[in-house]
């Protein structure tokens, strides 16, 4: 399915926004989206969300023969998945770019940066060493899927215990969990990635950029980082041309980010350690909150309301006050009156049969919705003015109305009424639409 | 496993460049008469062959065609005999997606590609003989082939490859070097400084990040130097020819 392409005024909104250092959601250009890591009720099955992207890692381990360049170390294997779950724009089977993009990121961040110690994951050299599989999918695509990627990436290694080895000169003994407990990965150090998307020829730059930022910026760059301030990998992308100072103050940024989520991980590892220890309850079903018909829970927005309303009336007392109100009724029978006829159908040419049609069941609508209602339009006071002048040049093509026979109006929610009346208040109506028509 | 010692005490590199040395650039243009552009690069003994067809009508579908520019498509593959043990895929492998892809993207950003809308560029590269510096090796070759095909380009896209020993940074690293340590990859326009592409893998302090990419951003300057020659002598060559 082809994604829903995004609108030009929505990109220039989009753009304008930025450039006065607003961002939809709230956010300050350097803020990150809310991290939620839940974990699964098997060791090294997690979700993370960052804001509503989310991605779900499971790590898995295999008894292989090495590989033959290198006997005595373990094979690491990476695979993201982008699934048409995650967005309509991913179609199962084709491989697009940025799949390719994804995988080579994650693999350059986890992989060449040394994380895991893969000479731990050998067993007999030469013969038999583990290989540890990482599958990452994306359930939800709501920009940065990177970071995303590699938080639940190395998340999930780090929960993940694989099981007991012994060898006895030539035998092998692989323990299953219930003979003995299962052993972690031995993980150095952490790499998250930080994405930075640039707008403007690399003029604005904004951090964890969600899926209608991404839509609309030049390009990207991604700088992961372990908490001890090492540089694991840097890719640029999308066609930007960046300069050395942009890149390095980007990595500034990036060290701070770093720590804050690397913090949050060990937070988050710790919580699931002691609750299984304790015997508590644990896997997915139990992050999923209750939804009960009585507890409704929102989330605090990120938006500062506090004193919306000051503001509002701060904007209220000094605008202009409003043009002059025709308030006074029009009575057109016995329990219909209307105040006010409403804003101008700018809905451009219709057919001939439909232009009657519109006119007529717009006549009718905006006398059942004025009804009850009050309402202060500056419509009716340049209507005012136009009864009084004569009809200007327009170049509107809907010059002749034409008005249908009274009888064969379609009698909707209108009480019993004249059809003299009716014919007058709609001519009224029509003659009224003309010159406002005519004005514009 | 020892680390390799990648500088020796009087300075000296394992095939014994300085630090900042690069490896001997040899390059000619218009090596084959069918194509619109076409290069051959050898950096040390990394051997690279670019050809260039375009700017012509879109192939394929039409449907993918840019209203306002024109779209590059890259593809990069290495010979089958460029590896020490025969490589089973020449394309179509991640890796070669990605570099491809990275290809793309450097040259989207170089070539002016607003002048030629609805219409499509291809650059082709192959690797002839994979010793260290594969993807720089592309991007220069390609520049070259860009330029004999008479393409407008914003600047040279001039690439290197840095590594780090210990505090000094290593100008375009060898496959020996490539073991330990740190790789930088840089794709530069020289005149204006801006990176076309910046590509990082295995760990390296942020402290050290400055210096890695000063030494790059050297590197590419001093291979523009080399580019540049190149396209003279080759425009030299050609206008002598044509008898002017």
């Amino acid at each position: 399915m082809k994604a829903t392409p995004l609108s030009n005024c929505e990109r220039r909104f989009i753009l304008r926004a930025i450039e006065e250092r607003k961002r939809l959601d709230g956010r300050q250009c350097y803020d990150y989206r809310n991290v939620r890591i839940s974990f699964g009720a098997d060791y090294g099955c997690c979700i993370v969300e960052l804001g509503k992207t989310r991605i779900l890692a499971q790590v898995s381990c295999e008894l292989v023969p090495p590989k033959p360049n290198r006997p005595t170390e373990g094979i690491l294997f990476f695979n993201l998945e982008l699934s048409p779950m995650a967005a309509p724009g991913f179609e199962p089977g084709r491989q697009p770019e940025l799949l390719v993009k994804l995988n080579r990121l994650i693999e350059r961040c986890l992989r060449n940066s040394k994380c895991i110690d893969t000479e731990s994951l050998c067993v007999v050299a030469g013969e038999k060493v583990w290989q540890i599989r990482l599958d990452l999918h994306l359930l939800n695509h709501d920009g940065n899927i990177i970071d995303a990627a590699s938080i639940a990436g190395i998340v999930a290694l780090c929960h993940f215990r694989r099981p007991d080895v012994s060898v006895q000169g030539e035998e092998v003994t692989v323990y299953t969990p219930e003979e003995r407990d299962p052993v972690p990965l031995s993980i150095h150090h952490m790499p998250i990635c930080v994405s930075f998307a640039f707008f403007q020829q690399g003029t604005y730059l904004l951090v964890d950029p969600s899926e209608r930022e991404e839509s609309v910026m030049d390009g990207l760059l991604v700088i992961a980082m372990n908490k001890h301030r090492e540089i694991c990998t840097i890719q640029s992308s999308g066609g930007i041309m960046l300069v050395k100072d942009q890149v390095l103050r980007c990595s500034k940024i990036t060290a701070v980010k770093v720590a804050e989520i690397t913090d949050l991980i060990q937070k988050a590892l710790e919580n699931d350690q002691k609750v299984r220890k304790e015997g508590g309850k644990f896997g997915f079903a139990e992050s999923i909150p209750n939804q009960k018909i009585t507890a409704f829970k929102m989330e605090s927005a990120t938006v500062d309301t506090n004193n919306v309303e000051e503001q509002a009336e701060e904007i209220i007392t000094k605008a202009d006050p409003p043009s002059e109100v025709f308030a006074k009724p029009i009575l057109h029978t016995p329990g219909t009156a209307q105040i006010g006829e409403g804003m101008e159908n700018s809905w451009g040419d219709l057919e001939e049969s439909e232009k009657e049609e519109a006119v007529e069941e717009e006549g009718e609508s905006e006398v059942t919705a004025f009804e009850c209602e009050k309402i202060e339009t500056e419509d009716t006071s340049t209507m005012r003015e136009t009864k009084d002048e004569p009809i200007v040049l327009s170049d509107s093509e809907e010059e002749e109305v034409v008005i249908l026979e009274p009888q064969e109006l379609p009698k909707k929610t209108r009480t019993q009424t004249s059809s003299k009346q009716e014919t007058t208040s709609k001519k009224a109506f029509n003659k009224r639409r003309k010159k406002k028509r005519a004005a514009h | 496993m020892a680390a390799p010692e990648l500088l020796s005490d009087e300075g000296y590199r394992a095939d014994g460049r300085r630090p900042a040395e690069l490896r001997k650039v040899r390059a000619r243009m218009g090596v084959f008469a069918q194509a619109d552009g076409s290069a051959y690069i050898e950096q040390g003994n990394t051997k690279a062959l670019a050809v260039v067809y375009g700017p012509h009508e879109m192939r394929g579908s039409r449907s993918k065609a840019l209203p306002d520019r024109a779209l590059v498509n890259c593809q990069y593959s290495m010979a089958t005999f460029s590896t020490g043990e025969r490589r089973r895929r020449p394309h179509g492998d991640r890796q070669a997606g990605e570099l491809a892809l990275h290809l793309k993207q450097t040259f989207e950003a170089a070539i002016l590609t607003h002048l030629y809308p609805r219409s499509q560029i291809d650059i082709y590269v192959q690797i002839l003989q994979a010793d260290g510096g594969n993807y720089c090796a592309c991007v220069n070759a390609a520049t070259l082939a860009v330029m004999d095909a008479g393409i407008p380009m914003r600047d040279y896209v001039c690439a290197c490859s840095a590594g780090l020993a210990e505090d000094t940074p290593l100008a375009d690293r060898s496959p020996e070097e490539a073991a330990g340590g740190p790789r930088l990859v840089l794709a530069l326009l020289p005149a204006s400084g801006q990176i076309a592409l910046l590509q990082l893998s295995a760990r390296l302090h942020q402290e050290r990040l400055e210096a890695a990419l000063e030494a790059a951003g050297q590197a590419c300057r001093a291979l523009h130097a080399v580019l540049d020659r190149v396209v003279r002598d080759r425009l030299r060559e050609v206008t002598a020819l044509l008898g002017d």
